[in-house]
This record gives structure tokens, sequence and C-alpha cells, in this order.
């Protein structure tokens, strides 16, 4: 055990759904202000992992830890997978911060002005002032979820989770929101988990993966875990990972030498976008 | 309970539980559980205001289905499509209750019209409505797949066959017809549970479409023929045993899902 | 029957009238607060079906001859918590359920409304609770209507911010410790006791014109939730008092025949409502040309 209490500890945590395992025995910790990806392709489990950190859904077996010994509360940060918001909604973006604040707490709101310096803060640290004024179920997609990013930070959460956060983000937004959520885990001394189904647009910036597959976990910092035997052993048949152009891709083995052999062939095909 | 009388009844009933549970499909289908509400109990001013003009009620029925068709259809493009249902329904009723109150009458026709009535049954009737259902069973048949393609996801129906609003508006008035047929057997208030109650159920017993609008229609097809025989049996009202057995048939269903997860894998 | 308007002529020393004006204001003002949030959460089909369901316990009443107001209070909360209670997570199965309780709810009124009648106890029992009649509220029940009022609205300022972030994204309101359901279900209570105020006074039928009406008309126009609140508060109080003035009025236009208070009511709500949808229809378009001159530039 580390001397600083774990930000987060998951301990050979099991979940089963509808009768099927959906989770094995996954286990790993975060330290306070860590930057950690939650890597898996779809259907490998992230969404209920997080959802299990959360306590939205239960363990049938082991045990998931905060900072205070607590479950879910005031000190995790989320953003869902899923966010259309509903257009419907008299809120502007604005709101929605306020709400990510003390959106928990009984009766209206008072003015306050720090409250509101609060929000401001938040909505600037995340680029959001632009649209801060108009209805939040209007804005675009890449646009929500950064005042859903806002959310979650205004809080101050000691652990942020977020679920497929660079999915509907164009290149340069994806690179500027991880640099974005690396400077505020910093800044906040909040540990990040992250998930997404491709790894590379986070190399740069994480400390530590947690890599999923088939609801089994390995985690570890990414150049011990994105090994060849270390992921094979993981899947339980033989992945190449293959290193072309500065991206990693994780392959079966047949599939591996098609790629590798389509490299040869035509170098600019199968590279990908710096 | 089988006398001679009865049988006109009887086959009435029936032809209205197969309208009633195939449109029942697409409503559960469509989400559209408040228009099939709204649309018979907003039509019933209209039955009101015939009898009281001393015309057919089927063109009272008529003449407001196709009011409502209309004002739910423009008033869905905002944001939120059920308040369409609501503001056509307060406006149609408000305008039964100026009827009622400047007639001075209330008449007993009246509550069969909200809560069912189904003996004095002519033969006439019988085929006008077998007419009737006929033609909207055919159309449902025509329009049964991009109905369903469109329930799924609007876009991909969009996408596959160009403009849908006219979807919407077929199944609107599909309802309507639905609605003309049964409210003068059911009643204005209970109509839609014929819908929803069996519709529901079915769903949770099969994951293919065809075989969910199947037991739709079968499961409809009984619970008018409990809801008569028990009505007879109790000489309580109709309505009464329609609305309990809608429930009980989607307590079934929700039954059977939580077995069936519980179940799967 | 619908109306008797009384045969003095001054509006505003009329008792009945006065009775009729506080009740109704009462009424609206809690039925567009909680109608608000009703809308948002997508309920306008849950709030209806609880006016309608409601009536079973006001038929209830009349038919043992207890308080009207205590019938349908009684029958919407009880309603109101089994569909909480059995709610599901999904809008469209929240629906179903719906249907299927106003189904049996409205079964049991069938079967009450038959008694009425055929124990022949009370006449036009049925069109008092369906149709509600404003004019002949009794004075009696104006402290007990306010009360009830007063007690809504308290509880909505109470949950006032976790419903807001609840209608948000339920995961969200969860993620910060909030026990939804507990929210969920106060607001389920606060819906019963606004849909039977409204129920006392328009009748069960259209009280969902004063619930869903001036809600969804204030939040097409409004930006922020407080706006929408005291913007459906005026739209609401307008109506019913503007409804209660004309049929008062219009006892002059059919001699010795008053036009019913919720006829009036009913069409002043759907007036503002298709004049809130232009104007937003409008905004929206202007919005949507200046975003769009903003890309292009
Ligand atoms: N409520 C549920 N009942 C039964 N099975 C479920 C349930 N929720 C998820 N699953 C199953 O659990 C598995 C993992 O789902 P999960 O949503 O965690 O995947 P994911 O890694 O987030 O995928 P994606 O990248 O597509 O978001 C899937 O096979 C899914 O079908
Ligand atoms: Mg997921």
């Amino acid at each position: 055990m580390s001397t600083v209490a774990a930000a987060l500890t998951v301990e050979r945590a099991c979940v089963e759904l509808g009768g099927r395992p959906i989770l094995r025995e996954v286990s790993f910790q975060l330290a306070p202000g860590e930057f950690c990806g939650l890597i898996g392709s779809n259907g490998s489990g992230k969404t209920t992992l997080l959802r299990a950190i959360l306590g939205f859904v239960r363990l049938d077996s082991g045990q998931i830890r905060l900072a205070d010994g607590t479950t879910a509360g005031r000190l995790v940060g989320y953003v869902p997978q899923k966010i259309a918001l509903d257009p419907g909604l008299p809120l502007r973006a604005r709101d929605v911060v306020a709400l990510g604040l003390d959106g928990a707490r009984l009766g209206p709101a008072l003015p306050s002005r720090r409250r509101a310096e609060q929000v401001e803060q938040m909505l600037h640290a995340v680029g959001a002032e632009a649209f801060a004024d108009q209805r939040v179920g209007l804005l675009s997609g890449g646009q929500q979820q950064r005042v859903l990013v806002a959310h979650a930070l205004v809080r101050r959460p000691r652990l942020l989770l977020l679920d497929e956060p660079l999915a509907n983000l164009d290149v340069r937004s994806t690179a500027e929101i991880v640099a974005l959520l690396r400077r505020l885990s910093r800044e906040y001394g909040a540990a990040v988990l992250l998930s997404a189904h491709d790894m590379n647009p986070l190399l740069p910036a994480m400390d530590r993966i947690v890599y999923l597959a088939h609801g089994s976990a390995v985690a570890g910092k990414a150049e011990e875990v994105v090994r060849t035997e270390v992921l094979s052993e993981l899947y339980g048949y033989h992945v190449d990972v293959v290193r072309v152009h500065g991206r990693v891709v994780v392959v079966a083995a047949e599939a591996s030498d098609q790629i590798r052999a389509a490299v040869a062939r035509d170098p600019v095909h199968t590279a990908s976008v710096p | 309970m089988f006398a001679p009388f009865m049988v006109h009844a009887w086959l009435l009933a029936t032809i209205v539980a197969l309208v009633s549970g195939a449109i029942g499909f697409f409503v559960v289908a469509r989400r559209a559980a408040f228009p099939a509400h709204a649309l018979p109990l907003g039509a019933f001013p209209g039955a009101a205001a015939a009898s009281l003009l001393g015309v057919n009620q089927l063109l009272g029925l008529a003449v407001f289905c196709a009011l409502g068709v209309l004002v739910i259809s423009q008033l869905q493009r905002g944001e939120r499509r059920e308040v369409a249902s609501a503001l056509w329904l307060a406006l149609s009723l408000a305008a039964g209750v100026l009827l009622l109150s400047l007639s001075g009458v209330y008449a007993q026709s009246i509550n069969g019209l909200l809560f069912g009535q189904v003996l004095g049954v002519s033969r006439e009737q019988v085929v006008s409505v077998a007419v009737l259902s006929v033609g909207a069973l055919g159309v449902l048949a025509l329009f049964a797949r991009p109905l369903l393609l469109d329930s799924l996801s609007g876009e991909l129906a969009a996408a596959a066959l160009g403009r849908t609003g006219r979807l919407e508006w077929i199944f609107l008035a599909m309802l309507a017809l639905t609605t003309v047929i049964a409210v003068p057997v059911v009643g204005a208030l209970l109509v839609f549970t014929l819908m929803v109650g069996p519709a529901s159920a079915a769903r949770a017993f099969t994951n293919r479409p065809w075989r969910a609008l199947a037991g739709s229609v079968a499961l409809s097809v009984a619970s008018v023929w409990g809801a008569i025989a028990l009505a007879y049996l109790t000489n309580w009202p109709v309505g009464l045993f329609v609305g309990l057995l809608g429930a009980a048939c989607y307590v079934s269903g929700r039954l059977r899902s939580a077995g069936a997860v519980a179940q799967a894998g | 029957m619908l109306m008797s308007v009384p045969s003095n002529p001054g509006f505003w020393v009329n008792e009945p009238v006065r009775v009729a004006l506080t009740v109704g204001a009462g009424a609206a003002l809690v039925c567009a607060v909680v109608g608000c949030a009703t809308v948002m959460r997508r309920q306008a089909f849950a709030g209806h079906a609880l006016a309608d369901v409601s009536s079973a316990g006001g038929s209830a009443a009349y038919l043992l001859g207890l308080n009207p107001l205590l019938g349908f209070l009684g029958m919407a909360a009880a309603v109101a918590v089994v569909m909480e209670w059995a709610d599901m997570r999904e809008v469209r199965e929240r629906d179903l359920l719906t249907g299927v309780v106003l189904g049996a709810g409205l079964g049991l009124t069938a079967l009450l409304l038959y008694f009425d009648a055929t124990m022949g106890s009370v006449s036009g029992a049925a069109m008092t609770v369906l149709f509600g009649s404003m004019f002949t509220i009794p004075a009696t029940i104006v402290p007990v209507a306010l009360a009830v009022a007063g007690a809504a609205l308290v509880a909505s300022a109470i949950i006032y911010r976790p419903l807001l972030l609840s209608a948000l994204a339920a995961d969200l309101a969860r993620a910060q410790g909030l026990r939804v359901r507990a929210v969920t279900l106060t607001h389920a209570v606060t819906l019963a006791l606004a849909v039977s105020l409204a129920a006392m006074t328009v009748g069960a039928i259209l009280a969902t014109a004063l619930l869903i009406g001036p809600a969804a008309a204030a939040l097409r126009l409004a930006r922020r939730p407080f706006e929408a609140l005291v913007l459906a508060a005026l739209i609401g109080l307008g109506a019913t008092w503007g409804g209660i003035a004309l049929a008062y009025e219009s006892f002059y236009w059919t001699p010795g025949r008053g036009w019913p208070v919720s006829f009036f009511i009913v069409i002043l709500i759907f007036v503002a409502y298709l004049l809130s949808s232009w104007a937003a229809t409008r905004r929206g378009a202007r919005r949507g040309a200046a975003l769009y001159g903003c890309e292009g530039a």
C-alpha cells in the first residue's frame, strides 16, 4: 500500500448482469492527481466498471473504495457516455455548471457572487464561455461535453470519471480536451479515470492505463501493459501490439500480418492523422 | 349471455378488439400511449354533439377525430410531443362542456359513450364497423414495415424513405379510424386500454415483431370477450373489466420480462 | 347546472365569485409551478392521468358523502405514489404504465358513477366530478384548498434544485449522491396535490389544461427555469381570472344561462400556448440566422 491514501481502490471487483459475468476480478488503484485511461473495445465493460465505481451497479463480489472510504457522493464527478441533453429544458450552459456545484441542495439557490464566480471560472477553464448563455440542449455534442466536464469538476471532486468523453470530438478538440483534463487533474489534485476505445490520443497524457478485455483487466504504466505478451494473456489468445507511424494498434495475429503487409505496400493509407 | 340478441354484440366487440390489438402494437412501438388516449376521449364531445343535433354519432366522432389528428400533428412539432395531446384533449373537452351546458342535457347515452355500451347493437352497425375495420387493417398491413422502422428511429426511416411526416399522419389517421370504430362499443375513456395493455404484454413474450403483433391481437380479443362476459354476469359496467383486464395483461408482461432478464444467458 | 351565476350583478362583491377567484388563483399558481417540473420531466401524460384517476376518488367521496377534495386528493396521491414506485427509467415505459393505470382507474370511475346513478343519491355527480363547477364551490373549502396549495408550493420550493438536476440527467444527480427516488416521489405527491386542486375547480378532465398548458407555453419562451416558473404562473393566473370574468359576463350573452368557466379557462390557455409557440419559433429563426452568420464569418 502506498503512504498517501489512494483516490480509488478497486479490488477483485466482479459484476454479473442478466446472468452474464461482465467484470471478472478487476483490480487496480489510482493515486490522487493521477490521469488514467480505461481502454477496451465495445462491450468490454468500461461503462459497467465506471457505474460500479459510482455505486449505480452492485458488485457481486470484491470491493471498491474511495479516498474517504465512502462510495458515491460529493467527491466523485461523472460525465456519462450518452449525453443528449433535452432541448426542451430552459437551462443555459451556465445553469448546468451551477447545478454541478449545488444541485443536490434543497430549496432554490440564493444569488451569490462567490457561486457565480466559481461557475464563471469553470466555464473559462473548459473553454465554454462563448456558449455559456445558450440553451444547453441546443449545443453541439462536443460543446455539451465541455459543459458536462465543467459540471463534474466544479465541485472539485477527488475523483473524476468520464465515460468516452472523446467520442464526440474532432481531432483538435480531442487533443485540447485531453490536455485540459490533464491540467485540471494536476491543478485540482483530482484523479481522472477516462474511458476510451482508442488509447492513442491519451498516450502522451496517461500516467496509468487500465486495459479491459471481456471483463478482465490489467493495469499499470502504459509501456508495461501495452505489450504483446501482457495483452495476449489478457485476451486469452495471441494478439500483437503493432506500432505504426507513432500509433499503437492492438490486433489479432492474422490481422496483424495483414497490417504489416499493408503498411509495407502503402504506408500513407494506414498512417493515422498525427 | 349467448342469447340471439347478444350475437351482434359479440361480433362487434370481436371486430373492435381485432383492430384495437393491431393498432395497439404500433401505439406501443411508437410510444403513443397519450395520443391513443387523447384521440378517443377528445372525440367524445363530437359524439355528444351529434346526439344533441340528432345526426349519426359516428359522423360526430369522425369529425372530431379528424380535428384531433390535425391539431395533434400540428402541435407535435414543438419540443414536447406529449403536450400536443394534452392541449387537444383539453380543447375538445372544453368544447364538449360548453355544448352540454348550453343544451342543458346530460343524457344517459353520454355515460355510455364514455364508458362503453355493448347492448342494443344493430345488424347495420356491425356491417359498417366491419367495412371500416377491413379498411383500417388493410392500411396498417400496407404500411406495417415503414411504420415499424419509423418507430425504431425516425432518422433511419427518413434516410430510407424520404419524408416521414406522412407516416405519423397515417398512424394518427388509423388511430382515429380505430377510435370511430371502437368508441361506441368500449367507450371513449377506455378504448386505449385495449390498445396499450395487450400490446405491451405481447412484446414481453417474443422478440419478433410480427409475433408480437399477432399476440397483441389475440390478447385484445381475449380481453374484450372476458370483459363482456364479466359485465354480463355482474351487471357492472363493461369499462371496469376492460380497464382491469388491460392492467392484468400489462402486469403479466412486466412479470414475464423481469423473469426473462433473470434467466437470460 | 354547471354554473349558477347568482342574480346580484356586482362581480367583486359576489361571494361565489370571490371564492372562485381565490380557489382558482391557488390552483393556477400551484399548477403552474408543479406543471413546469412535470412538463420538463415529460410527465404530461402522468399529470393528465392523475387528474382523470382522481375522479374515481371524487366519485367515491360523493357516494360516501365525504368532502370531495379529500376524495380527489386521496386517490391522486395513492396513484401517484404507486406510479412513481413502479416507475422505470425510460419515458416510453412510463407512458405505458401511466396508460394502464389510467385505464384501471377509469374503469373504477365507471363503476363508482354507476353506483352513484343506481343508488340515485346524488344527481349530476358525474358532471360535477368530471367537469367541475367553480361557482358552486362551498366557501368552507377555501381554507383547506389554500392550505393544500401552500403545502404544494413549499414542497416544490424545497425540491427545486434536485428536481432540475434529475430532469437534466438522473445519473448526474445520482453521481452527486442525491437520492433521486426520494425527490421524484416528493414531486409525485406535489403533482397529486396540484391535480386534485385543479380537479376541484375546473374538473378532473380539464385539470390537464391548467397543469400542462401554462407550463408548456412558458417553457417554450423562458431561458432560465425561474423565468419559466414566473411566466407560467402569470399565464395560469391570467387565464383563470380571465375565464371567471368571461363566464360571469357570458350570463348576459345567452340570457338565463351562463357559459362554463372551464371552457373560457381552457381557451385562454390554448391561445397563450399558440402565442408563445409563435414567439419561440420567430425567436428561434432569428437566433438560427445569427448562429449561421457567426459560423459563416
Ligand atoms: N443492464 C444490463 N443487463 C445485461 N447486460 C448488460 C447490461 N448493461 C450492460 N450489459 C452488457 O455488459 C457488457 C458491457 O457493457 P458496457 O456498457 O460496460 O460496455 P462498454 O465497454 O462501455 O462498451 P462501449 O464501448 O460500447 O460503450 C455488454 O456486453 C452489455 O451487453
Ligand atoms: Mg460504454
